[in-house]
């Protein structure tokens, strides 16, 4: 089984739409969203949701009011600033808070869960709960099974739920005797970006001609590199700056990278997103006969890896 | 004053939005931006700052003394981020998945591990003009934003306006960037995935308690969706800049739109009228 990932660097290159394109191209897969903090290929696809289910990330630490002898210990050690001391109710000071006139608080926010509270509160006042930080679905596309998530508002463990997602599409596809996994990824090269990659069989980065794209597409290679995972390059609207794409080509060459598709900028795409139906699955146009060639590229490429 | 940009879609313009704000603003009156998208950092290629210092961000991670450990594991069993491992009665350290919260070090019956500097990225300062700037980037391979994005935000100034570019998205490297804003600018753009990413990040900054509004990006390249919903929320739309295959191009070359269409300076002066506006209005509402 081999997993293609789509990712970026630069948010806005068109990710989405291409990995919906792909989607509705290959066959025997199974899809993932692994973009889980604004998860948006479930926007194309039109999933139909067969299970919903929970997902707690770290855990968040619980003060004890009733326990809480206020010495402040937590607040001290807490490297994440996460212990606040907040004013009493007023009419409550010597309720409930006790006497000494302040209350400590966890702004769950802030709390990264690594419990150094639990361990040096002397009244044991402190205890680290389970939080659920978001859902994980699977459903059922028109264009083949679908594993996405939605990490709660605020919420940290990204990486964590990108990890469940994969593992899930993983399990989907050995079930399904699927032979390939399209994974549309987060941007960026941080936590769930790092969670997406490891041991992917090729990663598709889609850039735009943009001096933003192109930074932004340097740093993504770097860390597929650290990772040693093998790097397929999609200049999208790349007709918009002809220049800068000659340039990002040039670079891609010096660096042995394969420019897997050139993809002109189409009003189809916009169309497509907003009739919210994959490229391919609508246009006869320009983008998505670009996006086809690509997949066969992508193939030959992904062939060439084996696996 | 401190006003951050962010949007839950990557791509919709937040960098447009601080580096034309920031120009615009700059003869009149002291603009300081922060770059706080650490993983891809953007706004210095369109400002062009000449950056005067760097220092790196580190995080205090383990070292264990091999002569006073015992092997015991209560370090690793403390460890919420399995920083640290025990095999073969001696402890390896993972130092790229650790948060620095200092809990090995604590629980640690030896006194075997101190903690030292790791280094997870670099804050950059420097000058673009007249606008103070600073970005921070985290190093290829590291995972964790958030103390890198709290290292450039120390340097807010307390006079004039800071901007704040956040990273995409509605997740903690996002919100340590939105924390303790005076206000925040939604950037949207008017597709299904503008929509659905803006409801995302109206609601991390309903959460937050922030004052927000939005600006829309391309506006003329989709539907009407994205405004249907903000008059339905009561979110005041700040801008429109309406899709323009010059203004790409202005942008795909690392330049300004106010730069190179200078109609566009009084439209960047009046968003920042009415964010002031807003931001008062919602003092007095506090106050009263």
């Amino acid at each position: 089984m081999q997993e293609l990932l789509v990712i970026s660097g630069k948010g806005g290159t068109g990710k989405t739409s291409i990995a919906a394109a792909l989607a509705a191209l290959a066959e025997d897969k199974v899809l993932a969203d692994c973009d889980v903090d604004a998860a948006d290929l479930h926007l194309l696809l039109r999933p139909e949701v067969e299970s919903v289910n929970e997902f707690y990330g770290s855990h968040k630490a619980v003060i004890d009011a009733g326990r809480c002898t206020k010495c402040g210990r937590c607040m001290e050690v807490c490297r994440f600033g996460a212990i606040t001391k907040a004013a009493p109710v007023a009419g409550e000071e010597n309720s409930t808070y006790g006497s000494r006139g302040s209350i400590f608080q966890v702004d769950s926010l802030s709390c990264e869960g690594c419990g150094v509270c639990t361990l040096t509160c002397p009244a044991g006042a402190i205890t680290m709960k389970p939080n659920l930080a978001g859902y994980w679905y699977i459903s059922e596309t028109p264009y083949g099974p679908l594993v996405h998530a939605q990490l709660g508002l605020a919420e940290d463990n990204s990486g964590k739920l990108v990890t469940k997602v994969r593992q899930e599409a993983r399990r989907l596809a050995e079930e399904n005797k699927a032979r390939l996994i399209i994974t549309d990824g987060p941007p960026g090269i941080g936590c769930p970006v790092i969670s997406s990659l490891t041991g992917v069989t090729l990663a598709l980065v889609v850039t735009e001609p943009t001096v933003a794209g192109w930074h932004d597409l340097e740093r993504v290679v770097k860390l597929a590199g650290h990772f040693k995972v093998p790097v397929a390059v999609c200049i999208n609207k790349y007709d918009l700056a002809p220049e800068k794409s000659r340039e990002i080509e040039a670079y891609c060459y010096e660096q042995g990278l394969t420019i897997a598709g050139k993809i002109p900028f189409d009003a189809d795409v916009a169309r497509a997103l907003v009739n919210a139906v994959p490229l391919t699955a609508c246009s006869q146009g320009a983008a998505a006969n670009a996006v086809k060639a690509m997949w066969d590229s992508l193939m030959v490429q992904m062939g060439r890896i084996g696996k | 004053m401190l006003v951050t940009v962010a949007s839950g879609k990557g791509g919709t313009g937040k960098t447009t939005i601080v580096t034309n704000l920031a120009l615009a603003l700059a003869k009149k009156m002291p603009v300081q931006v922060l770059d706080c998208d650490v993983e891809e950092p953007n706004a210095h290629l369109f400002l062009h700052p000449v950056f005067q210092e760097e220092e790196e961000v580190t995080l205090p991670v383990p070292e264990v003394d091999n002569t006073k450990c015992n092997g015991c594991g209560k370090c690793s069993e403390v460890c919420a981020f399995h920083a640290l491992a025990v095999a073969g009665g001696k402890v390896m350290t993972f130092p790229e998945m650790c948060h620095g919260c200092g809990g090995c070090a604590f629980a640690c019956p030896q006194g075997a591990i101190t903690e030292k500097p790791y280094r997870i990225g670099v804050v950059a300062r420097g000058q673009a003009g007249r606008i103070d700037f600073a970005h921070g980037r985290i190093d290829v391979g590291v995972p964790l934003a958030p103390p890198v994005i709290r290292a450039v935000k120390r340097l807010a100034r307390k006079e004039g306006l800071t901007l704040i570019d956040a990273p995409p998205g509605t997740s903690c490297p996002v919100v340590a960037a939105v924390k303790d804003s005076d206000f925040c600018l939604l950037v949207t753009e008017p597709t299904p995935f503008g929509l659905n990413d803006l409801k995302l990040a109206v609601g991390m900054v309903r959460e937050l308690g922030i004052p927000f509004a939005v600006v829309i990006n391309r506006s003329t390249l989709g539907d009407l969706r994205v405004e249907r919903y903000c008059r339905q929320e009561r979110i005041p739309v700040l801008l429109k800049i309406p899709f323009d295959k010059r203004y790409a191009a202005t942008y795909a070359r690392g330049k300004c739109l106010v730069e190179e269409y200078p109609d566009w300076v009084p439209a960047f002066v009046g968003l920042w009228q009415e964010i002031e506006r807003l931001v008062s209005q919602r003092a007095r509402a506090a106050g009263n």
